[in-house]
């Protein structure tokens, strides 16, 4: 629109209207910020950064450690990643390049599905379900023939890190899928026919010409899947077990962030609040980074997969 | 084996796992669906989706205060949400380049990459702090902060897809900004716009963690919007980390219930898609 | 080294829609062959089929015979690396891959079939280069994306991608249809030299191209083929009313 508004007579309060509405979604971001840092303050001023490193979270001696939940946090969040990454970027190889036309649609629709269920659901059918298995099959196998190493000592009692990482998997497969799908798509076919025409195999085609030129969008779906698996909160909440203690097994019951808040905030006042705020404020401040860096990748990668960026953030 | 063969059996093999990983991701969604509509079915019927919870052990408790909440939050946030989210993206789609719509672009995105719990941590010292009071409407104000980028940036991909030509006659004709807007480009953009909406209040309906921080539940019907409220997925919630099974199974039904709810909103607006692809 | 590609009662279907028509036409070796005819008349098809590049888009089916040298092309066992390596194909729009140097495009081919190896490389490449005339302008920048190139160069790069690849065959699809004159010039020379080793078919829109570069010329209409002549008889004098019509510019 070349034609800026206002400049004509009659308009009235209308573009003041719409650039309010606009603004006030900087405002939003900036308010977010400002206040979870306010609630995080007094527990900043009195522990300033060795909030993060110290072990102990002790509600009853109100002294605050951030160490086990962080730590949970990036183990986790890494983990579900490492499972994830793999099975996302296939099944985005097979529904854009491998699967016959007619399946295409409906099957990129089941993915879009996936992503809806809430996460919540995620977080039930991982408890009632996944536990159970992980204690008595593949928690117990662990245990049993990898369990001379540390990682994967007992007991398996079903819910803990390697639980919480299944059920992130779950939780960030879509967005993974659906925007590595996406950039895939944009790879202008006429490369695909070069390289075809050249003598190629279709894993040819593949690795040699869609990854390496989608890689910096199927990175930033990495990263924004990343962020999400960060800033999940309910289906963690019901599968790590909840253990204030930094996790040394796969098996073994720990916390992340968004969990510590979720299970505490109820009964939490005064220094135990304002550290969970700053527990918050933790969590945002990496997921802002995160996300700041995947939504450059992605948009410098193709302009128009907003769609599924809209869709796959949270 | 010569190079060539093993060049095809290496094709092959990455498109057999490739395929495999399709039929995984796939087989995910089918099999938590199964397991929902198993575990959750049998205590589906209407007294539960009308009654009250009831404590446990005690027969007939049902999810009814839950759904109204729910739709009441829900409600509240579509409301805020929707106006907001079409004047921002109206602004956003007039002007393009300048420094406030880029900003508010970024911020948009930045937006959606909060995570939920944040936005509850956010509404609750903003809202349940200063009234002294988990309520409602301050559920409804988390959902909203939710929705509002979601909406924002759909609309605005929307807005853009009507063709400038067409602004240009109408702005040509002596149509004023306003009138243009209102009356030709919001319209042509009416059905990708209510898609955008229909997605984003599936989104807001499975929310939990916002809710938790700031309507938290109740067992009891809603009154008035400035008290505790329940809604569905924390329901789920609370009766799930609970050790009786009348309670778990309940769970499950509210579960199957939520789920089928967000799963039709995505299929209508699918749907909604692909009659807008028809048309064009 | 070239061979000479036979098209004999060759249909072609998308879907229901029938794009060719009991097509026959033989293209000798060591000559160009030039297909004309109005867009969406099915020469671009024709030239997929002998390449077997239809089959990465489903719902295409196929009767009749294509025969590269000795071997049936539409037989569903043969080697579809080994003929898309003999069959090198030029595309309307140049299609450098983008990702990779001026370098890497040539030698994309080389290490796909692990032609050479080592210095090797280095020296099929330089000599690709050196055949479709663009090793002067880009030695200094080898290692420069492909796609910085202009168009023209662009399209070079792309004869030289295939070229490195020793194909005996060139189909060619309107190369020049995106080029200024000039690249055109330098491109329809590059045929010129060509056609003394390989074999050359190439759709083209542009009669007087068909007329300066071709020994053959075949006249495509409705996904038939109406005519096919020495180039310099049938430009002087054509046996059907339908490529009069359409030489004159009644039709197109």
């Amino acid at each position: 629109m070349a034609c800026p508004s206002g400049d004509k007579v009659g308009e009235g309060f209308f573009p003041y209207l719409t650039a309010s509405a606009a603004a006030l979604l900087l405002l939003l971001v900036a308010g977010i910020l400002l206040i979870v840092f306010r609630g995080a303050w007094p527990a900043l001023h009195t522990f300033g950064l060795a909030f993060l490193f110290e072990t102990v979270w002790n509600p009853v001696a109100d002294v605050y450690g951030a160490a086990p939940a962080i730590l949970g946090t990036i183990i986790t969040s890494l983990l579900a990643l490492a499972l994830a990454g793999p099975l996302g970027v296939g099944t985005a190889i097979f529904l854009s390049e491998l699967a016959p036309l007619w399946l295409r649609k409906p099957a990129s629709f089941v993915v879009e599905l996936l992503a809806a269920v809430p996460s919540i659901v995620y977080g039930l059918w991982g408890l009632f379900v996944l536990a159970p298995i992980m204690r008595t099959v593949l928690g117990a196998w662990l245990e049993r023939n990898l369990g001379f190493l540390p990682m994967f000592q007992g007991p398996s009692i079903g819910v803990g890190v390697l639980t919480a990482s299944v059920v992130l998997t779950i939780v960030i497969l879509p967005t993974i899928t659906a925007i590595s799908r996406e950039v895939m798509r944009a790879v202008p076919s006429e490369l695909r026919e070069g390289m075809y025409a050249l003598g190629a195999t279709r894993w040819e085609v593949i690795s040699r010409i869609v990854l390496p030129n989608s890689k910096t969008g199927i990175l930033g779906a990495l990263l924004l899947a990343l962020g999400r698996a960060i800033g999940e909160a309910m289906a963690v909440t019901m599968v790590i077990g909840n253990a204030n203690a930094i996790p040394t097994s796969f098996l073994a019951p720990a916390q992340t962030a968004a969990s510590q808040i979720v299970n505490e905030f109820p009964e939490a006042f005064d220094l135990h609040l304002s550290s969970l705020f700053l527990l918050g404020l933790v969590l945002l401040v990496i997921t802002l980074v995160i996300n700041a860096g995947a939504v450059w990748l992605v948009y410098r990668t193709k302009q128009n997969a907003g769609g599924a960026l809209i869709r796959h953030e949270r | 084996m010569n190079g060539k063969q093993l060049r095809l059996a290496k094709s092959y093999l990455w498109e057999v796992i490739c395929l495999l990983s399709g039929f995984a991701a796939m087989a995910v969604l089918f099999l938590i669906l199964y397991y929902i509509v198993r575990r959750g079915a049998g205590v589906i019927n209407l007294s539960f989706l009308t009654n009250l919870p009831t404590p446990v052990g005690v027969p007939g408790g049902g999810i009814g205060n839950a759904l109204v909440g729910s739709a009441i939050m829900v409600g509240i946030g579509t409301l805020l949400a929707v106006p907001q989210g079409i004047a921002a993206a109206i602004y956003l789609d007039q002007h393009r380049e300048s420094r406030l719509a880029i900003a508010t672009r970024f911020a948009a995105r930045v937006l959606t990459g909060v995570p939920s719990l944040i936005v509850g941590l956010f509404v609750f010292t903003l809202m349940v702090l200063r009234t002294g009071s988990y309520s409602a409407l301050a559920g409804g104000l988390a959902l909203a902060v939710m929705m509002v980028p979601v909406i924002t940036l759909s609309a605005e991909e929307m807005l853009r897809l009507v063709p400038s030509t067409w602004r240009e006659a109408s702005l040509a004709l002596g149509a004023t900004h306003r009138q243009t807007v209102l009356r030709l480009v919001l319209p042509a953009a009416t059905k990708g716009i209510t898609v955008g909406i229909m997605l984003a209040i599936a989104l807001a309906a499975g929310q939990t963690a916002p809710i938790l921080l700031t309507a938290l539940t109740s067992r009891f019907w809603l009154e008035n919007l400035q008290q505790p409220t329940a809604s569905l997925p924390v329901l789920i919630y609370s009766y799930a980390i609970t050790p009786f099974a009348d309670w778990q199974q309940q769970a499950w039904g509210a579960a199957l219930v939520l789920v089928v709810m967000v799963l039709l909103l995505n299929v209508a607006a699918q749907l909604f898609v692909a009659a807008r692809n028809r048309e064009v | 080294m070239a061979e000479s590609v036979t098209v004999e009662n060759l249909s072609f279907w998308f879907g229901k829609q029938q794009v060719l028509k009991d097509v026959s036409l033989s293209a000798q070796a060591r000559e160009v062959t030039a297909l004309i005819g109005p867009s969406g008349c099915g020469k671009t098809t024709l030239l997929r089929c002998i390449n077997r590049l239809y089959r990465l888009y489903s719902g295409a089916s196929i009767t009749g015979k294509i025969t590269v040298g000795t071997e049936n092309v539409l037989d569903p066992h043969i080697d579809q690396v080994e003929l898309r390596r003999r069959v090198g194909m030029i595309f309307q729009k140049p299609n450098p891959f983008p990702h990779l140097s001026i370098f890497e495009n040539v030698a994309a081919g080389i290490r796909l079939h692990g032609l050479a190896q080592g210095r090797e490389v280095a020296e099929r490449v330089e000599s690709c280069l050196k055949k479709v005339a663009l090793w002067e302008e880009v030695k200094d920048r080898l290692d420069r994306p492909g796609t910085m190139l202009s168009i023209g160069q662009q399209q070079r790069l792309c004869l030289a991608r295939t070229l490195a690849v020793e194909p005996r065959v060139f189909l060619m699809d309107e190369p020049c249809a995106s080029l200024d004159p000039v690249s055109t010039m330098r491109i329809e020379e590059l045929i010129r030299e060509l056609h003394k080793e390989y074999t050359v078919i190439i759709v083209t829109h542009n009669m007087q191209q068909a007329a300066r570069i071709s020994q053959q010329t075949a006249f495509v209409l409705n996904g038939e083929v109406v005519e096919v002549g020495r180039t310099a008889e049938m430009f002087v004098r054509t046996r059907d009313e339908r490529t009069e019509a359409y030489l004159t510019g009644k039709m197109g």
